[in-house]
Protein backbone atom coordinates (compact mmCIF):
# COMPACT_ATOMS: atom_id res chain seq x y z
CA UNK A 1 0.00 0.00 0.00
CA UNK A 2 2.41 2.61 0.98
CA UNK A 3 4.83 1.06 -1.57
CA UNK A 4 2.38 2.07 -4.20
CA UNK A 5 1.05 5.30 -2.85
CA UNK A 6 4.98 6.01 -3.37
CA UNK A 7 5.24 4.74 -6.81
CA UNK A 8 1.86 6.82 -7.77
CA UNK A 9 3.95 10.25 -6.52
CA UNK A 10 6.73 9.45 -8.44
CA UNK A 11 4.68 8.81 -11.47
CA UNK A 12 2.88 12.35 -10.93
CA UNK A 13 5.80 13.72 -10.64
CA UNK A 14 7.31 12.65 -13.54
CA UNK A 15 4.02 13.31 -15.60
CA UNK A 16 4.24 17.01 -13.91
CA UNK A 17 8.10 17.09 -15.30
CA UNK A 18 6.84 15.93 -18.89
CA UNK A 19 4.38 18.71 -18.93
CA UNK A 20 6.29 20.93 -18.06
CA UNK A 21 9.59 19.74 -20.54
CA UNK A 22 6.88 19.50 -23.50
CA UNK A 23 5.20 22.78 -22.19
CA UNK A 24 9.17 24.33 -22.50
CA UNK A 25 9.53 22.87 -25.85
CA UNK A 26 6.09 24.24 -27.45
CA UNK A 27 6.81 27.86 -26.23
CA UNK A 28 9.84 27.59 -28.17
CA UNK A 29 7.78 26.82 -31.35
CA UNK A 30 4.98 29.23 -30.72
CA UNK A 31 7.53 32.21 -30.03
CA UNK A 32 9.82 31.44 -33.74
CA UNK A 33 6.08 31.34 -35.32
CA UNK A 34 5.41 34.46 -33.33
CA UNK A 35 8.79 36.08 -34.08
CA UNK A 36 8.24 35.33 -37.77
CA UNK A 37 4.81 36.33 -38.12
CA UNK A 38 5.73 39.85 -36.63
CA UNK A 39 8.26 40.32 -39.47
CA UNK A 40 6.22 39.58 -41.95
CA UNK A 41 3.48 41.87 -40.14
CA UNK A 42 5.81 44.47 -39.64
CA UNK A 43 6.94 44.64 -43.12
CA UNK A 44 3.32 44.65 -44.38
CA UNK A 45 1.73 47.10 -42.12
CA UNK A 46 4.35 49.68 -43.14
CA UNK A 47 5.12 48.16 -47.00
CA UNK A 48 1.58 48.00 -48.40
CA UNK A 49 0.80 52.10 -48.71
CA UNK A 50 3.87 52.18 -50.69
CA UNK A 51 2.75 49.23 -53.57
CA UNK A 52 0.65 50.91 -56.33
CA UNK A 53 0.58 50.32 -59.92
CA UNK A 54 2.77 53.02 -60.47
CA UNK A 55 5.55 52.02 -57.58
CA UNK A 56 5.95 48.57 -59.87
CA UNK A 57 5.99 50.20 -63.32
CA UNK A 58 7.79 53.43 -62.84
CA UNK A 59 11.61 53.70 -62.45
CA UNK A 60 12.99 55.53 -59.38
CA UNK A 61 12.92 59.44 -59.78
CA UNK A 62 14.59 62.57 -57.60
CA UNK A 63 17.88 60.53 -56.09
CA UNK A 64 15.71 57.59 -55.40
CA UNK A 65 13.42 59.53 -52.91
CA UNK A 66 10.17 58.96 -55.27
CA UNK A 67 8.43 57.10 -58.05
CA UNK A 68 9.40 53.53 -58.46
CA UNK A 69 11.10 50.10 -58.43
CA UNK A 70 10.69 48.67 -62.11
CA UNK A 71 14.16 48.48 -63.00
CA UNK A 72 15.03 46.73 -60.02
CA UNK A 73 12.15 44.06 -60.69
CA UNK A 74 13.21 43.70 -64.27
CA UNK A 75 17.07 43.13 -63.23
CA UNK A 76 16.41 40.57 -60.83
CA UNK A 77 14.26 38.88 -63.17
CA UNK A 78 16.91 38.61 -65.98
CA UNK A 79 19.51 37.51 -63.62
CA UNK A 80 17.64 34.87 -62.12
CA UNK A 81 17.00 33.78 -65.75
CA UNK A 82 20.91 33.57 -66.74
CA UNK A 83 21.26 31.59 -63.35
CA UNK A 84 18.11 29.26 -64.09
CA UNK A 85 19.21 28.68 -68.06
CA UNK A 86 23.01 27.82 -65.91
CA UNK A 87 21.87 26.32 -63.07
CA UNK A 88 19.62 24.19 -63.35
CA UNK A 89 20.59 22.42 -66.62
CA UNK A 90 23.73 21.72 -65.17
CA UNK A 91 22.28 20.57 -61.80
CA UNK A 92 20.45 17.88 -63.19
CA UNK A 93 23.27 16.39 -65.71
CA UNK A 94 25.31 16.34 -62.56
CA UNK A 95 22.40 14.83 -60.11
CA UNK A 96 21.76 12.29 -63.02
CA UNK A 97 25.09 11.24 -62.92
CA UNK A 98 25.44 10.46 -58.72
CA UNK A 99 22.31 9.32 -59.14
CA UNK A 100 21.82 6.63 -62.43
CA UNK A 101 25.56 6.44 -63.16
CA UNK A 102 28.06 6.75 -60.53
CA UNK A 103 29.46 3.99 -58.73
CA UNK A 104 29.67 4.42 -54.93
CA UNK A 105 33.47 4.99 -55.22
CA UNK A 106 35.99 7.34 -53.61
CA UNK A 107 35.41 9.92 -56.98
CA UNK A 108 31.18 10.29 -56.05
CA UNK A 109 32.24 10.65 -52.52
CA UNK A 110 34.37 13.51 -53.39
CA UNK A 111 31.67 14.41 -55.83
CA UNK A 112 29.51 14.72 -53.07
CA UNK A 113 31.80 15.84 -50.29
CA UNK A 114 32.30 18.75 -52.77
CA UNK A 115 28.67 20.06 -53.49
CA UNK A 116 28.00 19.88 -49.18
CA UNK A 117 30.91 21.91 -48.59
CA UNK A 118 30.14 24.29 -51.80
CA UNK A 119 26.86 24.42 -50.56
CA UNK A 120 28.78 25.82 -46.92
CA UNK A 121 30.74 28.81 -49.17
CA UNK A 122 29.70 32.26 -47.67
CA UNK A 123 27.79 33.98 -50.49
CA UNK A 124 30.08 37.13 -50.20
CA UNK A 125 33.01 34.61 -50.74
CA UNK A 126 30.70 33.49 -54.10
CA UNK A 127 31.14 37.73 -55.14
CA UNK A 128 35.07 37.42 -54.35
CA UNK A 129 35.66 34.26 -56.87
CA UNK A 130 33.13 35.84 -59.28
CA UNK A 131 35.05 39.59 -59.63
CA UNK A 132 38.40 37.36 -60.08
CA UNK A 133 37.36 35.11 -62.61
CA UNK A 134 34.46 36.38 -64.38
CA UNK A 135 34.71 40.11 -63.83
CA UNK A 136 38.62 40.13 -64.32
CA UNK A 137 39.97 36.86 -65.57
CA UNK A 138 37.75 36.21 -68.30
CA UNK A 139 37.25 39.93 -68.85
CA UNK A 140 32.94 39.95 -68.71
CA UNK A 141 33.31 43.32 -66.82
CA UNK A 142 30.88 44.05 -63.99
CA UNK A 143 27.50 42.94 -66.03
CA UNK A 144 24.33 41.23 -65.76
CA UNK A 145 26.16 38.08 -67.27
CA UNK A 146 29.05 37.98 -64.42
CA UNK A 147 26.35 38.46 -61.76
CA UNK A 148 24.15 35.87 -62.95
CA UNK A 149 26.93 32.75 -63.46
CA UNK A 150 28.32 33.52 -59.89
CA UNK A 151 24.67 33.12 -58.72
CA UNK A 152 24.90 29.92 -60.88
CA UNK A 153 27.47 28.76 -59.01
CA UNK A 154 26.30 29.82 -55.75
CA UNK A 155 22.99 27.99 -56.46
CA UNK A 156 24.40 24.83 -58.06
CA UNK A 157 25.06 22.74 -55.00
CA UNK A 158 20.74 23.07 -54.18
CA UNK A 159 20.07 22.06 -57.70
CA UNK A 160 21.87 19.10 -57.70
CA UNK A 161 20.50 18.21 -54.06
CA UNK A 162 16.94 18.84 -55.27
CA UNK A 163 17.75 16.65 -58.84
CA UNK A 164 18.76 13.79 -57.06
CA UNK A 165 16.33 13.65 -54.51
CA UNK A 166 13.79 13.48 -57.42
CA UNK A 167 15.24 11.12 -59.09
CA UNK A 168 15.23 8.94 -55.86
CA UNK A 169 11.68 8.85 -55.71
CA UNK A 170 11.19 7.11 -59.11
CA UNK A 171 10.85 3.70 -58.29
CA UNK A 172 13.47 1.11 -59.63
CA UNK A 173 11.00 -1.12 -61.29
CA UNK A 174 10.67 1.69 -63.83
CA UNK A 175 13.76 1.29 -64.69
CA UNK A 176 14.75 -2.36 -64.46
CA UNK A 177 11.29 -2.43 -67.26
CA UNK A 178 12.63 -0.36 -69.36
CA UNK A 179 16.28 -2.70 -69.46
CA UNK A 180 14.85 -5.62 -69.48
CA UNK A 181 13.30 -4.58 -72.67
CA UNK A 182 16.42 -4.37 -74.24
CA UNK A 183 16.57 -0.23 -74.10
CA UNK A 184 19.96 1.15 -73.50
CA UNK A 185 21.21 3.35 -70.36
CA UNK A 186 20.13 6.64 -72.04
CA UNK A 187 16.79 5.44 -73.31
CA UNK A 188 15.67 4.10 -70.30
CA UNK A 189 16.74 7.52 -68.63
CA UNK A 190 15.21 9.26 -71.14
CA UNK A 191 11.91 7.72 -71.16
CA UNK A 192 11.29 5.86 -67.71
CA UNK A 193 13.38 8.07 -65.15
CA UNK A 194 13.30 11.80 -66.77
CA UNK A 195 9.32 12.57 -67.05
CA UNK A 196 8.77 11.33 -64.32
CA UNK A 197 11.31 13.44 -62.15
CA UNK A 198 11.25 16.31 -63.95
CA UNK A 199 8.42 17.78 -62.02
CA UNK A 200 10.12 17.29 -58.55
CA UNK A 201 13.41 18.64 -60.48
CA UNK A 202 11.73 21.56 -61.10
CA UNK A 203 10.12 22.15 -58.01
CA UNK A 204 13.71 21.86 -56.04
CA UNK A 205 15.23 24.82 -59.21
CA UNK A 206 12.29 27.10 -57.65
CA UNK A 207 13.14 27.09 -54.82
CA UNK A 208 16.94 27.33 -55.02
CA UNK A 209 16.30 30.37 -57.83
CA UNK A 210 13.73 31.97 -55.06
CA UNK A 211 17.09 32.21 -52.97
CA UNK A 212 19.68 33.06 -55.49
CA UNK A 213 17.26 35.94 -56.54
CA UNK A 214 17.30 37.19 -52.99
CA UNK A 215 21.09 36.60 -52.74
CA UNK A 216 22.76 40.70 -52.38
CA UNK A 217 26.40 40.16 -51.35
CA UNK A 218 27.60 37.95 -54.71
CA UNK A 219 25.77 40.57 -56.79
CA UNK A 220 27.15 43.79 -55.28
CA UNK A 221 30.08 43.89 -57.11
CA UNK A 222 29.86 41.77 -59.87
CA UNK A 223 27.17 43.53 -61.95
CA UNK A 224 24.51 45.15 -59.70
CA UNK A 225 24.20 48.96 -59.80
CA UNK A 226 23.26 51.39 -57.68
CA UNK A 227 21.37 53.56 -59.78
CA UNK A 228 20.86 52.99 -63.58
CA UNK A 229 18.89 55.65 -65.93
CA UNK A 230 17.80 52.70 -68.34
CA UNK A 231 16.82 48.92 -68.73
CA UNK A 232 20.20 46.96 -69.24
CA UNK A 233 20.06 46.11 -73.25
CA UNK A 234 22.42 43.81 -73.44
CA UNK A 235 24.06 40.64 -71.15
CA UNK A 236 27.19 42.76 -70.86
CA UNK A 237 25.44 45.84 -69.09
CA UNK A 238 25.53 46.50 -65.46
CA UNK A 239 21.40 46.10 -63.90
CA UNK A 240 19.50 47.09 -60.59
CA UNK A 241 18.46 44.49 -58.66
CA UNK A 242 15.52 44.39 -55.75
CA UNK A 243 17.73 43.09 -52.95
CA UNK A 244 20.49 45.77 -53.74
CA UNK A 245 17.90 48.58 -54.47
CA UNK A 246 16.54 47.32 -50.71
CA UNK A 247 20.03 47.57 -48.77
CA UNK A 248 20.67 51.21 -50.99
CA UNK A 249 17.46 52.17 -50.00
CA UNK A 250 17.77 50.75 -46.17
CA UNK A 251 21.26 51.91 -45.33
CA UNK A 252 21.16 55.59 -47.24
CA UNK A 253 20.98 58.43 -44.41
CA UNK A 254 20.02 61.71 -46.52
CA UNK A 255 16.29 62.41 -46.52
CA UNK A 256 15.48 59.01 -44.48
CA UNK A 257 11.86 59.53 -44.06
CA UNK A 258 11.35 59.94 -48.13
CA UNK A 259 13.45 56.90 -48.80
CA UNK A 260 12.06 54.87 -45.56
CA UNK A 261 8.73 54.07 -47.09
CA UNK A 262 10.26 52.89 -50.39
CA UNK A 263 12.43 50.70 -48.60
CA UNK A 264 9.53 49.15 -47.40
CA UNK A 265 7.55 48.97 -50.42
CA UNK A 266 10.81 47.25 -51.47
CA UNK A 267 10.76 44.44 -48.91
CA UNK A 268 7.43 43.67 -49.47
CA UNK A 269 7.89 43.23 -53.07
CA UNK A 270 10.86 40.95 -52.19
CA UNK A 271 8.87 39.22 -49.40
CA UNK A 272 5.92 38.37 -51.51
CA UNK A 273 7.92 36.90 -54.23
CA UNK A 274 9.76 34.41 -52.22
CA UNK A 275 6.74 33.62 -50.51
CA UNK A 276 5.11 33.19 -53.62
CA UNK A 277 8.05 30.68 -55.00
CA UNK A 278 8.18 28.76 -51.46
CA UNK A 279 4.27 28.36 -51.31
CA UNK A 280 4.56 27.16 -55.01
CA UNK A 281 7.25 24.68 -54.39
CA UNK A 282 5.42 23.33 -51.17
CA UNK A 283 2.02 22.87 -53.14
CA UNK A 284 3.64 20.90 -56.37
CA UNK A 285 5.79 18.85 -54.21
CA UNK A 286 2.85 17.67 -51.58
CA UNK A 287 1.33 16.68 -54.87
CA UNK A 288 3.86 15.08 -56.40
CA UNK A 289 4.88 13.13 -53.27
CA UNK A 290 4.06 9.77 -53.44
CA UNK A 291 2.72 9.74 -57.21
CA UNK A 292 4.89 7.29 -58.52
CA UNK A 293 4.71 5.02 -55.53
CA UNK A 294 3.66 1.49 -56.43
CA UNK B 1 23.21 -8.84 -89.71
CA UNK B 2 25.92 -6.51 -90.04
CA UNK B 3 23.68 -3.75 -90.18
CA UNK B 4 22.71 -4.21 -86.61
CA UNK B 5 26.09 -4.54 -85.54
CA UNK B 6 27.17 -1.27 -87.07
CA UNK B 7 23.87 0.13 -85.26
CA UNK B 8 25.07 -1.40 -82.43
CA UNK B 9 28.64 -0.04 -82.57
CA UNK B 10 26.72 3.49 -82.77
CA UNK B 11 25.01 3.11 -80.40
CA UNK B 12 27.64 1.95 -77.72
CA UNK B 13 29.61 5.27 -78.78
CA UNK B 14 26.66 6.89 -78.18
CA UNK B 15 25.94 5.57 -74.68
CA UNK B 16 29.58 6.22 -73.85
CA UNK B 17 29.62 9.69 -75.04
CA UNK B 18 26.41 10.87 -73.21
CA UNK B 19 27.74 9.20 -70.08
CA UNK B 20 31.01 11.07 -70.24
CA UNK B 21 29.32 14.26 -70.29
CA UNK B 22 27.05 13.54 -67.20
CA UNK B 23 30.09 12.30 -65.74
CA UNK B 24 32.11 16.01 -66.84
CA UNK B 25 29.07 17.76 -64.88
CA UNK B 26 29.68 15.60 -62.06
CA UNK B 27 33.00 16.57 -62.32
CA UNK B 28 32.51 20.19 -62.50
CA UNK B 29 31.26 20.28 -58.89
CA UNK B 30 34.92 19.64 -57.64
CA UNK B 31 36.51 22.05 -60.15
CA UNK B 32 34.59 24.06 -58.86
CA UNK B 33 35.75 23.80 -55.60
CA UNK B 34 39.36 23.47 -56.31
CA UNK B 35 38.92 26.81 -59.13
CA UNK B 36 37.44 28.93 -55.43
CA UNK B 37 40.43 27.11 -53.31
CA UNK B 38 42.96 28.16 -56.09
CA UNK B 39 41.87 31.76 -57.24
CA UNK B 40 41.46 32.79 -53.76
CA UNK B 41 45.02 31.95 -53.12
CA UNK B 42 46.11 32.96 -56.09
CA UNK B 43 44.38 35.90 -54.85
CA UNK B 44 45.82 36.40 -51.53
CA UNK B 45 49.46 35.81 -52.21
CA UNK B 46 50.71 39.39 -53.34
CA UNK B 47 48.62 40.53 -50.02
CA UNK B 48 50.71 38.36 -47.62
CA UNK B 49 53.75 39.35 -49.47
CA UNK B 50 53.25 43.28 -49.35
CA UNK B 51 52.02 43.36 -45.74
CA UNK B 52 53.90 40.54 -43.98
CA UNK B 53 51.71 37.76 -42.78
CA UNK B 54 52.78 38.79 -39.54
CA UNK B 55 51.10 42.22 -39.26
CA UNK B 56 48.16 40.70 -41.29
CA UNK B 57 48.17 37.97 -38.49
CA UNK B 58 48.57 40.04 -35.37
CA UNK B 59 47.44 43.23 -35.96
CA UNK B 60 44.32 44.74 -34.77
CA UNK B 61 44.69 47.46 -36.61
CA UNK B 62 42.62 47.43 -40.50
CA UNK B 63 43.13 50.88 -42.06
CA UNK B 64 43.90 50.42 -45.34
CA UNK B 65 43.24 54.15 -47.03
CA UNK B 66 45.31 55.47 -44.49
CA UNK B 67 47.72 58.23 -45.65
CA UNK B 68 50.77 57.91 -43.78
CA UNK B 69 50.87 54.22 -43.02
CA UNK B 70 48.21 52.04 -44.20
CA UNK B 71 47.57 48.88 -41.88
CA UNK B 72 46.07 45.66 -42.39
CA UNK B 73 45.24 43.53 -39.45
CA UNK B 74 42.74 41.45 -39.30
CA UNK B 75 42.22 40.50 -35.40
CA UNK B 76 39.76 43.42 -34.67
CA UNK B 77 37.21 41.43 -37.48
CA UNK B 78 38.11 38.25 -36.48
CA UNK B 79 36.77 38.91 -33.03
CA UNK B 80 33.78 41.03 -33.71
CA UNK B 81 32.76 37.76 -36.17
CA UNK B 82 33.52 34.73 -33.48
CA UNK B 83 31.42 37.26 -31.01
CA UNK B 84 28.29 37.88 -33.38
CA UNK B 85 28.72 34.17 -34.15
CA UNK B 86 29.25 32.89 -30.23
CA UNK B 87 25.89 35.25 -29.21
CA UNK B 88 23.85 33.91 -31.96
CA UNK B 89 24.43 30.86 -31.41
CA UNK B 90 23.91 30.97 -27.32
CA UNK B 91 20.19 31.82 -28.58
CA UNK B 92 20.17 29.93 -31.57
CA UNK B 93 20.83 26.24 -29.91
CA UNK B 94 19.33 25.79 -27.28
CA UNK B 95 15.80 27.37 -29.37
CA UNK B 96 16.42 25.05 -32.24
CA UNK B 97 16.96 21.96 -30.24
CA UNK B 98 13.59 22.71 -28.37
CA UNK B 99 11.80 22.96 -31.78
CA UNK B 100 13.57 19.87 -33.10
CA UNK B 101 12.55 17.70 -30.18
CA UNK B 102 9.15 19.19 -30.54
CA UNK B 103 8.75 18.09 -34.22
CA UNK B 104 10.42 15.27 -33.62
CA UNK B 105 8.92 13.66 -30.46
CA UNK B 106 5.51 15.92 -29.68
CA UNK B 107 4.19 17.41 -32.30
CA UNK B 108 1.40 15.56 -34.12
CA UNK B 109 1.78 14.55 -37.66
CA UNK B 110 -0.41 17.14 -38.65
CA UNK B 111 0.75 20.02 -36.76
CA UNK B 112 4.65 18.43 -38.50
CA UNK B 113 2.76 19.13 -41.46
CA UNK B 114 2.24 23.31 -41.04
CA UNK B 115 5.33 23.99 -38.83
CA UNK B 116 7.53 22.64 -40.81
CA UNK B 117 7.08 24.32 -44.16
CA UNK B 118 7.40 27.57 -42.04
CA UNK B 119 10.46 26.73 -40.59
CA UNK B 120 11.91 26.42 -44.24
CA UNK B 121 10.56 29.72 -44.89
CA UNK B 122 12.18 30.88 -41.87
CA UNK B 123 15.43 30.20 -44.17
CA UNK B 124 13.96 31.66 -47.53
CA UNK B 125 14.41 35.15 -46.65
CA UNK B 126 16.85 37.01 -48.08
CA UNK B 127 19.17 38.24 -45.69
CA UNK B 128 18.87 41.86 -46.92
CA UNK B 129 15.42 41.36 -45.87
CA UNK B 130 16.66 40.11 -42.05
CA UNK B 131 19.36 43.28 -41.88
CA UNK B 132 16.56 45.59 -42.91
CA UNK B 133 14.28 44.48 -40.01
CA UNK B 134 17.45 45.14 -37.87
CA UNK B 135 17.95 48.21 -38.25
CA UNK B 136 13.64 49.34 -38.39
CA UNK B 137 12.42 47.12 -35.70
CA UNK B 138 15.22 45.41 -33.50
CA UNK B 139 17.74 48.28 -33.58
CA UNK B 140 14.88 50.72 -31.93
CA UNK B 141 14.05 48.43 -29.77
CA UNK B 142 17.43 47.89 -28.07
CA UNK B 143 18.11 51.29 -28.07
CA UNK B 144 15.07 51.37 -25.72
CA UNK B 145 16.06 48.79 -23.62
CA UNK B 146 19.28 50.08 -22.94
CA UNK B 147 18.89 53.40 -23.38
CA UNK B 148 21.36 54.02 -25.98
CA UNK B 149 21.52 56.54 -29.32
CA UNK B 150 20.82 53.48 -31.59
CA UNK B 151 20.51 50.14 -31.54
CA UNK B 152 23.26 49.18 -34.41
CA UNK B 153 25.51 46.67 -32.61
CA UNK B 154 26.89 43.59 -32.11
CA UNK B 155 23.71 41.99 -29.95
CA UNK B 156 21.51 43.36 -33.08
CA UNK B 157 23.66 41.16 -35.45
CA UNK B 158 23.67 37.97 -32.96
CA UNK B 159 19.43 38.30 -32.94
CA UNK B 160 19.28 38.27 -36.47
CA UNK B 161 22.06 35.84 -37.16
CA UNK B 162 20.44 33.26 -34.34
CA UNK B 163 17.13 33.62 -36.17
CA UNK B 164 18.81 32.98 -39.54
CA UNK B 165 21.27 29.71 -38.13
CA UNK B 166 17.69 28.62 -36.88
CA UNK B 167 16.56 26.61 -39.70
CA UNK B 168 20.07 24.74 -40.06
CA UNK B 169 19.80 23.46 -36.42
CA UNK B 170 16.53 22.61 -36.34
CA UNK B 171 16.57 19.96 -39.64
CA UNK B 172 19.84 18.75 -38.74
CA UNK B 173 19.00 18.49 -35.48
CA UNK B 174 15.69 17.00 -36.32
CA UNK B 175 17.29 14.30 -39.00
CA UNK B 176 19.42 12.90 -36.08
CA UNK B 177 16.65 12.73 -33.70
CA UNK B 178 14.66 10.67 -36.09
CA UNK B 179 17.43 8.56 -36.74
CA UNK B 180 17.67 7.23 -32.91
CA UNK B 181 16.58 3.69 -33.84
CA UNK B 182 13.05 2.80 -32.77
CA UNK B 183 14.53 0.16 -30.43
CA UNK B 184 16.04 2.82 -27.89
CA UNK B 185 13.02 4.16 -27.97
CA UNK B 186 10.77 1.35 -26.59
CA UNK B 187 13.64 -0.13 -24.24
CA UNK B 188 13.39 2.94 -22.67
CA UNK B 189 9.77 3.15 -22.30
CA UNK B 190 9.32 -0.44 -21.37
CA UNK B 191 11.77 0.23 -18.48
CA UNK B 192 8.89 2.92 -16.91
CA UNK B 193 10.32 6.37 -18.73
CA UNK B 194 8.21 8.54 -19.74
CA UNK B 195 8.53 10.31 -22.97
CA UNK B 196 9.85 13.52 -21.72
CA UNK B 197 12.74 11.18 -20.28
CA UNK B 198 13.05 8.95 -23.21
CA UNK B 199 13.88 12.43 -24.90
CA UNK B 200 16.20 13.45 -22.61
CA UNK B 201 17.87 10.52 -21.10
CA UNK B 202 17.99 8.28 -24.43
CA UNK B 203 17.00 9.99 -27.46
CA UNK B 204 19.23 12.97 -27.36
CA UNK B 205 22.08 11.20 -25.73
CA UNK B 206 22.06 8.98 -28.78
CA UNK B 207 21.69 11.59 -31.27
CA UNK B 208 23.93 13.94 -29.78
CA UNK B 209 27.01 13.81 -31.86
CA UNK B 210 24.27 14.89 -34.98
CA UNK B 211 23.15 17.88 -32.33
CA UNK B 212 26.62 19.14 -32.37
CA UNK B 213 27.01 19.25 -35.86
CA UNK B 214 23.89 20.69 -36.00
CA UNK B 215 25.58 23.65 -33.74
CA UNK B 216 28.44 23.53 -36.61
CA UNK B 217 26.75 24.17 -39.24
CA UNK B 218 24.75 27.28 -38.23
CA UNK B 219 28.07 28.48 -36.92
CA UNK B 220 29.29 28.11 -39.92
CA UNK B 221 25.75 29.81 -41.75
CA UNK B 222 26.50 32.73 -39.04
CA UNK B 223 29.78 33.46 -39.75
CA UNK B 224 29.77 33.56 -43.43
CA UNK B 225 26.24 35.65 -43.33
CA UNK B 226 27.02 39.52 -45.08
CA UNK B 227 24.12 41.38 -45.55
CA UNK B 228 22.38 41.17 -42.04
CA UNK B 229 25.54 41.94 -40.36
CA UNK B 230 26.31 44.16 -42.35
CA UNK B 231 23.29 46.12 -42.59
CA UNK B 232 22.50 45.52 -38.40
CA UNK B 233 25.88 45.76 -36.17
CA UNK B 234 27.06 49.37 -37.34
CA UNK B 235 30.47 48.97 -38.84
CA UNK B 236 32.68 50.50 -36.46
CA UNK B 237 36.22 49.10 -37.40
CA UNK B 238 37.21 49.19 -33.16
CA UNK B 239 38.58 46.08 -31.63
CA UNK B 240 35.09 45.01 -30.18
CA UNK B 241 34.82 45.15 -26.71
CA UNK B 242 31.28 44.33 -25.55
CA UNK B 243 28.12 43.73 -27.06
CA UNK B 244 26.22 46.86 -27.07
CA UNK B 245 29.81 48.53 -28.97
CA UNK B 246 29.22 48.49 -32.95
CA UNK B 247 31.27 45.76 -34.68
CA UNK B 248 33.01 44.86 -38.17
CA UNK B 249 32.84 40.96 -39.06
CA UNK B 250 35.09 39.67 -42.11
CA UNK B 251 32.30 39.43 -43.98
CA UNK B 252 30.58 42.82 -43.48
CA UNK B 253 34.11 44.58 -44.42
CA UNK B 254 34.05 42.94 -47.36
CA UNK B 255 31.54 43.87 -48.53
CA UNK B 256 31.79 47.33 -47.37
CA UNK B 257 35.84 48.06 -49.28
CA UNK B 258 35.55 45.76 -52.29
CA UNK B 259 32.86 48.43 -53.97
CA UNK B 260 35.77 51.33 -53.40
CA UNK B 261 38.79 49.33 -54.26
CA UNK B 262 41.22 49.86 -57.26
CA UNK B 263 41.89 46.41 -58.65
CA UNK B 264 45.11 44.40 -57.90
CA UNK B 265 46.09 47.49 -55.33
CA UNK B 266 47.28 46.02 -51.96
CA UNK B 267 44.04 46.31 -50.89
CA UNK B 268 42.24 44.86 -52.83
CA UNK B 269 44.50 42.03 -52.43
CA UNK B 270 44.06 42.25 -48.60
CA UNK B 271 40.31 41.66 -49.21
CA UNK B 272 40.98 38.57 -50.86
CA UNK B 273 43.16 37.73 -47.61
CA UNK B 274 40.00 38.32 -45.90
CA UNK B 275 37.78 36.15 -48.27
CA UNK B 276 40.17 32.89 -47.75
CA UNK B 277 40.21 32.84 -44.28
CA UNK B 278 36.61 33.20 -44.05
CA UNK B 279 36.70 30.60 -46.92
CA UNK B 280 38.98 28.27 -44.60
CA UNK B 281 37.37 28.46 -41.34
CA UNK B 282 33.65 27.70 -42.69
CA UNK B 283 35.32 25.03 -44.87
CA UNK B 284 36.96 23.29 -41.87
CA UNK B 285 33.70 23.71 -39.60
CA UNK B 286 31.63 22.47 -42.46
CA UNK B 287 33.92 19.59 -42.94
CA UNK B 288 33.87 18.37 -39.22
CA UNK B 289 30.52 18.59 -39.39
CA UNK B 290 30.08 16.59 -42.23
CA UNK B 291 32.69 13.69 -40.79
CA UNK B 292 30.28 13.87 -37.65
CA UNK B 293 27.23 13.25 -39.47
CA UNK B 294 28.61 10.44 -41.70
CA UNK B 295 30.18 8.75 -38.59
CA UNK B 296 26.85 9.13 -36.91
CA UNK B 297 25.17 8.16 -39.66
CA UNK B 298 27.11 4.35 -39.73
CA UNK B 299 27.08 4.00 -35.71
CA UNK B 300 23.02 4.18 -35.66
CA UNK B 301 22.76 1.83 -38.56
Amino acid sequence: MKNSVRKSSKNLRGQLTQFLGFLVLRLSVCFILFILLYFFYDIFINGHQTISWEFLSQPPRKGMTEGGIFPAIFGTFLVTLITTAIAVPLGMAAAIYLNEYARTDRLTRLIRLSIRNLAGVPSVVYGLFGVILFVNLLKLGTSVLSAGLTLALLTLPWTITASEEALKTVPDSYREGALALGATKWQMIRTNVLPYSLPGMLTGAILGLARAAGETAPIMFTGAAFYLPFLPASLRDQFMALPYHLYIMATQHHAIDKARPLAYGTALVLVVFVILFNLTAVILRSRLRGKWKN
Amino acid sequence: MRSVKKKGILADLREGLIHRLFQTSGLMVIAILLGIIALLLYTSVPAFREIGLREFLTSTRWDPTSPEKPEYGFLSMLASTIMVTIGAMVISFPLGVAVASYLSDVAAPKVREIVKPIVELLAAIPSVVVGFIGITLVGPLIARVFNLSHGLNALNGSLLLAIMALPTIISISEDSLNAVPVSYVEASLALGANPWETLIKVKIPAAASGIIASLMLGMGRAIGETMTVLMATGNARAFPSGFLQSVRTLTANIAIELGEVPYYSTHYYALFALGLVLFLITFFINLSADVILEKQKRKLQ
